[in-house]
């Protein structure tokens, strides 16, 4: 596993330096430390502490407090299947099952790597993840993966494996989990403009009141000083 | 254009090419509001607010005028605004298109929200696990910082702003808002003591406002369009707009924007219905924490004041939707399943409570146990809500008890048939499909 090198150390400190006060920093700080070494290790939590100046235990209570942060190491795509009860009821459940057996792994561990794979991947539950209109739901890298189907996620998977290039349903081009937790940190990696505005479920009103014709009200015309008095009864 | 059951606005921009850029955002208008507010006084932005009746988004819906005008401007300390990106509230599901689709608009909101409260910097903590929104909200910042719109002396104000994007780790308990601020001074996130309120002393003990980001990207159409432009739509008491989030088995499950009061029968009219050959069974007005209700309360207006009158709460209008396939009982077990899994452990109602209540109710869904568990439950809950120390525990028991009181047959079903009388499969986005195929 790589060390903590001095580019890595000048970046936590820059991170630190964001903040009014130091230690803001830490959960990005955090993130930053599993981009280079796939999860917090002892190495990374005493190079925390050493920049804010705070005890390792302190890091430590942090750091095994937030989900995110990961204490054994995860697949190069770490996916995520919402199974909290909306996601779970529309067919998240089944999804789950699905992948567990498919991989032969239990929550949150490393599917093995077979001979040709390209690439590791990881599974996990995750709780409602704000996709809740594009159930079932799962996450890879922290990437939309909308309206998922056990056959679909079985594909994936295997693309992932075998090295080809997926793409999120609602996003960019995936990346590495590695390369996800330096984004997070604060360190943005040009995947901006990839992807949609928005997903089909989310202009499901919008197209409606395109269709229809309809708009907010329109703004009073005359832009007079502070006491003008618009249109009152204007919404009955 | 009065009658309009829909009324897009922040949602407006989210069909647009390259929405999330600056250009694209100007071009329709964007960043004048910023001009106008830095025409009026501090305080005229609030009163502003205050006229609109904007109340928060973030679920509680209090006044967020009224919050502002609490910071303490004697107070010599540096003021903050922190913006809820959190969205963790299960079915909740407007930020993340939001942010995604349109994160100037909250961008332009942060800098007037910050303006009027005096704040020279601000933070937006949006939970890690989006990515992509992140990404988009990152951009929109360093584009604002680029144009002058933040930095310093923006627009020839004299006005400076920072703004620092912030990436959460995981954890439902940091969308409340003290346990928010402990994250973002990079401790364990754990509720703190009220009072002192954040408005006196919040992030680094400091005057702090914390508001939702819808709260916050409502805030530029207010100041464009005039408080009584907002207030035109709503209800008395429940002025404006707000994205209604519809997932679940409903036809076209999405975001849908609208003013307040609007009902579910007419969102569901919108988005076709319940799925094809079945009945709403029940149903979430703002989130997992918010009561259940049923059929019976289709014309509910969704408002705060008629949600609360039905027993419930009008929450992050996040509307699940549950037709007659879905067993409540399992519905619930997994929501109270979450609520075990995130309670922080501070106090110990919440922390043993909801342990408790996982295990009455497993056994319930396996058929096992008694009909006296029930009443069990029932009092598990009273020794949680009102004895917690944050919001999180009430919102535990709000499924159990609400589902009680619509569905005790159904618990007790479980018990005559010896386990789940349900066909999940029944449930599942597929099988819809392969009986209208
Ligand atoms: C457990 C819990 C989770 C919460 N999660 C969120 C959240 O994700 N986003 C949010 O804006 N408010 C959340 N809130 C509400 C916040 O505490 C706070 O009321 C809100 O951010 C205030 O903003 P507003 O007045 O603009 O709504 C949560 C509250 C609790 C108790
Ligand atoms: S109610 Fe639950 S989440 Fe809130 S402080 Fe207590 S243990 Fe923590
Ligand atoms: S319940 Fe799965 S994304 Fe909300």
């Amino acid at each position: 596993m790589s060390t903590l090198d001095d580019k890595t150390l000048a970046e936590l400190r820059e991170i630190a330096g964001r903040y009014p006060e130091k230690r803001s920093g830490l959960l990005p700080m955090l993130h930053l430390v599993q981009s280079v070494q796939g999860k917090v290790t002892p190495e990374a939590i005493e190079a925390c502490a050493e920049v804010l100046d705070i005890s390792a235990a302190e890091v430590s209570g942090v750091a095994t407090f937030y989900t995110m942060y990961k204490r054994h190491g995860v697949g190069d795509f770490h996916v995520g299947v919402c199974t909290n009860t909306l996601c779970a009821v529309m067919g998240g459940d089944a999804i789950f099952a699905r992948l567990k057996e498919h991989l032969d792994v239990g929550n949150d561990e490393v599917a093995e790597k077979r001979e040709g794979d390209q690439h590791t991947v990881s599974l996990e539950h995750v709780e409602c993840n704000a996709a809740c209109d594009y159930a079932p739901v799962v996450m890879v890298n922290w990437e939309f993966m909308d309206n998922q189907t056990p056959d679909g996620a079985v594909e994936m998977v295997e693309a992932l494996r075998t090295g080809q290039e997926v793409t999120s349903t609602r996003g960019p081009r995936l990346c590495t989990w590695r390369e996800a937790e330096r984004v997070l940190a604060g360190f943005p990696d040009g995947r901006v403009d990839e992807g949609p505005a928005a997903g089909p479920a989310s202009l499901a009103g919008l197209e409606i009141a395109r269709e229809k014709g309809w708009t907010a009200p329109s703004a009073p015309v005359a832009e007079t000083p502070a006491v003008a008095a618009p249109e009152k009864g204007e919404a009955q | 254009m009065t009658d309009a059951t829909l009324t897009p606005v922040l949602t407006d921009m989210w069909d647009v090419d390259r929405s999330w850029t600056l250009p694209a955002y100007e071009a329709k208008g964007g960043y004048q509001a910023l001009d106008k507010a830095f025409g009026m006084s501090q305080d005229d932005v609030i009163n502003a607010v205050k006229d609109a009746g904007l109340r928060g988004r973030g679920g509680a819906g209090f006044p967020t005028g009224m919050k502002w005008s609490f910071i303490p401007q004697d107070n010599p300390r540096p003021k903050y605004l922190v913006v809820n990106a959190d969205e963790s509230e299960p079915g909740t599901c407007k930020d993340i298109p939001l942010m995604m689709g349109n994160p100037h608009v909250l961008v332009e909101g942060v800098i007037i929200s910050s303006y009027a409260i005096r704040a020279n910097k601000a933070f937006i903590y949006i939970r890690g696990e989006v990515l992509h929104v992140i990404r988009r909200v990152q951009a929109a910042v360093a584009e604002a910082y680029a144009a002058g719109h933040l930095g310093t002396n923006i627009h020839g104000s004299g006005y400076d702003l920072d703004v620092v994007v912030h990436a959460g780790a995981g954890a439902y308990i940091c969308g409340e808002e003290t346990a928010l601020l402990e994250g973002l001074e990079g401790r364990r996130g754990q509720p703190r003591l009220r009072p002192p309120f954040p408005a006196v002393a919040g992030l680094y003990a400091s005057p702090t406002v914390i508001n939702n980001v819808e709260s916050i990207a409502s805030v530029p159409s207010i100041v464009a369009n005039g408080a009584a432009w907002f207030a035109s739509m709503g209800t008395e008491k429940s002025k404006g707009y707000g994205i209604f989030s519809l997932s679940g088995h409903v036809k076209k499950p999405g975001q849908y924007e609208a003013p307040l009061g609007i009902t579910l029968r007419q969102l569901l009219d919108l988005a076709g219905g319940v799925r094809e050959g079945h009945d709403l069974k029940f149903w979430t007005p703002g989130g997992s924490s918010t009561p259940l209700l049923t059929a019976e309360h289709l014309d509910v207006p969704l408002d705060f004041e008629a949600v609360g009158a039905a027993g419930s709460m009008l929450g992050t209008r996040a509307l699940q939707i549950f037709d007659d396939t879905v067993c409540v009982v399992r519905a619930v077990l997994r929501w109270t399943e979450f609520y075990k899994h995130e309670s922080c452990g501070k106090c110990t109602p919440c922390r043993e409570g909801t342990w408790w209540l996982v295990q009455t109710l497993a056994r319930l869904e396996k058929g096992q146990g008694s009909e006296a568990d029930l009443d069990l439950l029932l009092d598990q809950c009273d020794n949680i809500l009102g004895r917690s120390f944050c919001a999180l525990g009430d919102g535990a028991t709000s499924p159990i008890s609400s589902s009680i009181q619509y569905f005790r047959d159904e618990y007790l079903a479980h018990l005559t048939h010896g386990g789940c009388p349900f066909d999940s499969a029944r449930s599942t986005a597929w099988a819809g499909q392969e009986v209208t195929a």
